[in-house]
């Protein structure tokens, strides 16, 4: 787990992503492109059901798209198994999910500390690499609270510096600011943005909330699967 | 198991309510392997220590062997030409009610028929051994236990045929009766049942021949069982037996299905965890060890925890009503244990179907 600096961040091209067949057939992704930059932020914004979800799910290498190439930093995901895309999930991406989704039982460090867990064993550096993210989204005097303890915006924050934990590639936020009031929910952006800037992720944020695209390097606008 | 320490840490109370639950159930598990080891020991316990390994019984008789076969204790001799067998000596067993002579208490007991000086004859934890030509018996615990000594005189009711009590063993109980050891002649006076001196026929009677070592061929005609299938002959130990066992078996199937339902549910509590950690990226095989770590935490420390009490309990019974047919055996009580355990893995099992099902797609929130 070293840093990661690629030429390529995020290339998806083509991707269409379809559910059920025949009369039931959703098209929930149609040929959506969109390349992101390490270190660029984009904002994807659209009503619900545009497929905002769809296209973090396909990013983030959840799923594997009905047609079309998803690359994530050099790794060409299309055709990759099951247990590899767990394992490219676990090293080249980060996840920033509604409302944090922090498990109740972990106290904060130990949300971060989770990460390095899966891939095997916490090591010292991830330790202090953990201490360093609480620091730069200023809840190193909190490390120790469990998540009914913090703020929505603390819970997001923690989210966020647990999505930094693997020093991804991509990182990937699901409408992080679903659950905050405007002055958090702007707080939580502009960490986002400036996170991704100094740690070279290329950094796709989705969102309905047209509000909050200042910080954003480019704006995409979703609606009924297609990039507009 | 960073995340199942750390759920068995936040979600104590629910899961010490488990532990509660699976714990009391082992205390219960060790109580029935105890009682049914005591009902072994009161019911058996005689033949058990028995030094014969199998027993010749009258041909063609069903039913109860013990008090139902007759047959010639001079067929000793014949039995011990058998090929494969070392030994052989009559035995004889009868249920009878006597008096102490002096104090007028009343006792059962199982008489049991030896040759004084053959390799059935006890010897005596206290007292003198058996002796040809005399009444002299030996009487087992349980009567010691209720105050019979070396010295009293146990006097056999219809017989009375008086027997003094020359020794004592230890456990030797038959069908829940009190054993006593008596010379053969002596047994089968009381055996014949009525006052006055018996008829000679009445000394070519034994209930069996005892044999240490397994006959070959060219044995005669009989019915011969290894001492632990004779057990199923002594009174009520068939159904004493199946009684417990299909109490204990309702016990572990009730356990088992205990630990699945609660081990179900906290999975589905925890469902959002569980995609979390999928989507993160950790695998499947690294839930289910962590799950399953978590499981054995619990069921290993309530499963101990629990028998100790058992075992404890057992040894209080044991020690304050010592009449209770209650015995603590470690055996057993390790196998109830590991089935618990076992049981309660198996249970969980179930559980772990959820997290192999669970779609890491629903840590995503909301529209897709």
């Amino acid at each position: 787990m070293t840093a990661t600096v690629t030429t390529t961040g995020l290339a998806l091209d083509g991707v269409t992503l379809e559910y059920g067949s025949g009369d039931t057939l959703v098209t929930a992704l149609d040929e959506v492109t969109l390349t992101v930059e390490p270190g660029q932020f984009v904002a994807v914004v659209g009503p619900s059901g545009s497929g905002k979800s769809s296209l973090l799910a396909v990013a983030g290498a959840l799923i594997h798209p009905t047609r079309g190439r998803v690359r994530i930093a050099d790794v060409e995901v299309s055709g990759t198994k099951a247990r590899d895309l767990a394992e490219l999930r676990r090293t080249r991406i980060g996840y920033v999910f509604q409302s944090g989704n922090l498990p109740a039982s972990l106290p904060v460090r130990d949300q971060l500390l989770l990460v390095p867990h899966l891939s095997g064993r916490i090591t010292a550096d991830a330790r202090a690499y953990a201490d360093e993210l609480l620091e730069a989204v200023g809840l190193t005097a909190k490390a120790g609270r469990r998540p009914h303890e913090l703020s929505g915006g603390e819970r997001q924050r923690v989210g966020l510096a647990r999505a930094l934990m693997n020093r991804p590639a991509v990182l990937l936020a699901d409408e992080p600011t679903a659950a905050l009031d405007r002055r958090r929910a702007r707080e939580i952006v502009a960490l986002l943005a400036e996170q991704s800037h100094r740690r070279g992720a290329a950094t796709v944020m989705v969102t309905h909330d047209t509000e909050l695209l200042d910080s954003a390097d480019r704006v995409v606008h979703m609606r009924d699967g297609r990039l507009e | 198991m960073f995340l199942a320490l750390r759920d068995l840490r936040f979600a104590r109370g629910r899961f010490a309510l488990m532990g509660i639950v699976v714990g009391l159930i082992a205390v219960l598990a060790v109580l029935l392997t105890g009682l049914a080891n005591g009902l072994v020991n009161d019911g058996v316990s005689a033949l058990r220590t028995m030094p014969a390994t199998h027993l010749a019984f009258e041909p063609g008789v069903q039913g109860n062997l013990f008090s139902r076969s007759s047959v010639d204790p001079a067929e000793a001799r014949r039995w011990s030409q058998v090929p494969g067998v070392r030994e052989a000596t009559p035995y004889g067993n009868t249920l009878a009610h006597a008096k102490e002579a002096h104090t007028g208490k009343d006792v059962d007991i199982a008489v049991f028929g030896v040759e004084p000086g053959s390799f059935l004859a006890p010897e005596p934890d206290t007292g003198r051994p058996l002796e040809a030509g005399t009444d002299g018996v030996l009487v087992s615990r349980k009567l010691t236990d209720e105050g019979i000594k070396v010295g009293d005189t146990l006097v056999v009711e219809r017989s009375e045929v008086r027997l003094p009590v020359v020794g004592t063993v230890g456990d030797a109980s038959y069908g829940h009766v009190a054993g006593v050891y008596a010379p053969l002649k002596t047994w089968q006076r009381i055996q014949y049942g009525l006052p006055g001196e018996p008829p000679a026929a009445a000394f070519e009677v034994a209930t069996a021949i005892a044999l240490d070592g397994e006959p070959g061929s060219g044995a005669p005609d009989a019915q011969v069982l290894s001492v632990e299938e004779s057990y199923g002959h002594s009174p009520g130990y068939t159904a004493e037996q199946s009684t417990m066992k299909m109490i204990q078996f309702f016990l572990y199937v009730i356990s088992m299905f205990v630990v699945g339902a609660f081990f179900v549910v906290w999975t589905v509590q925890r469902k959002d965890e569980i995609a979390l950690v999928r989507a993160l990226g950790g695998s499947v095989g690294y839930l289910v060890r962590d799950a399953v770590a978590q499981v054995l935490v619990v069921l290993v420390s309530a499963t101990v925890a629990g028998a100790a009490l058992g075992a404890g309990l057992v040894a209080l019974i044991m020690s304050t009503a010592p009449a209770m047919p209650i015995a603590l055996v470690p055996g057993p009580i390790v196998t109830a244990m590991a089935l618990l355990i076992a049981l309660g893995v198996l249970g969980a099992v179930a559980a772990l179907r959820k997290i192999t099902s669970t779609d890491p797609l629903l840590a995503l929130g909301g529209n897709r």
